[in-house]
């Protein structure tokens, strides 16, 4: 069976989600298991890093579309971070790049997250 | 690449319709097409197209009821890789799935047709057979006639 996991850091405002691993049909429960907690709790800056990510289906992708509005009502947003270019592929083809700020790196997907609360700030 | 004239007789793989066989269905495709030396860029295509295609049969045609019977039947010749999927589920109408519109699914906080999108996308032909109260079937066709 295909293995994935989720793991989520707490970065001050800002919440990562790792992904490693296969995510299918099977697997994307895992991944609303994780989104779900994380809305539960309020965190609604939420950074994903795709860098262990080998393999995403649709199903996969419909994850991301479930939560998006949720969060952006609360102020919030997914970043989408440090994809491969197989994966990248995938996202583009259905015109995900329109939808979701996406980053070469997680530092950078961090940082964006950061100057947006400090214009919010000023 | 060096070119390869191999052949692969008929290979099937019959499975039940649930979830955690996806992994399974795609080992064996990859294994199969591998085989016959297809690059692994489009080994990743083809893949996933038929990963697609199957979890439309699992959650469609059988809604997730997980006994039913899905068969992969794949053939590499003439610079064809086919991949022939049947199932015994509800019929299926192709016509019936719109382009995905992601503005509207943002909108409505669903999501639905992107599999069969990717499909079309990947593939070079996708082609559907429906036989109410008998069996669908969809038959994908990557051709490698390009040199990689």
């Amino acid at each position: 069976m295909a293995e994935f996991s989720t793991s989520v850091k707490d970065a001050g405002d800002v919440n990562i989600i790792y992904l490693k691993g296969y995510l299918d049909a099977h697997t994307a429960p895992t991944l609303e298991n994780t989104f779900s907690n994380l809305i539960d709790r309020e965190r609604y800056s939420i950074v994903v890093n795709f860098k262990d990510l080998a393999y995403i289906s649709s199903a996969g992708l419909g994850v991301f579309m479930a939560f998006i509005e949720k969060v952006r009502e609360n102020k919030g947003d997914i970043k989408l971070s440090a994809m491969s270019d197989k994966v990248f592929n995938i996202f583009d083809l259905l015109g995900f790049p329109l939808l979701y700020e996406i980053f070469k790196t997680e530092d950078e997907a961090i940082t964006k997250f950061k100057e947006i609360k400090k214009l919010e700030n000023q | 690449m060096k070119t390869n004239n191999k052949k692969i007789k008929e290979k099937e793989l019959v499975v039940k319709s649930r979830t955690n066989n996806l992994s399974f269905i795609r080992d064996f495709v990859y294994g199969a097409a591998a085989e016959v030396g297809i690059p692994a860029d489009i080994i990743e295509n083809i893949i996933l197209a038929v990963d697609e295609a199957c979890t439309n049969i699992i959650k469609h045609a059988y809604k997730s009821y997980p006994e039913g019977e899905i068969t992969i039947r794949l053939k590499y010749s003439n610079k064809k890789f086919t991949i022939l999927i049947v199932d015994h589920g509800a019929p299926f109408k192709p016509e019936s799935v719109p382009d995905p519109d992601l503005q509207k699914y943002y909108r409505q906080h669903r999501i639905g047709g992107l599999g069969m999108y990717l499909m079309k996308s990947l593939m070079d032909e996708v082609k559907y057979v429906s036989i109410p109260g008998k069996y669908n079937q969809v038959l994908l066709t990557k051709n490698l006639t390009v040199t990689h």
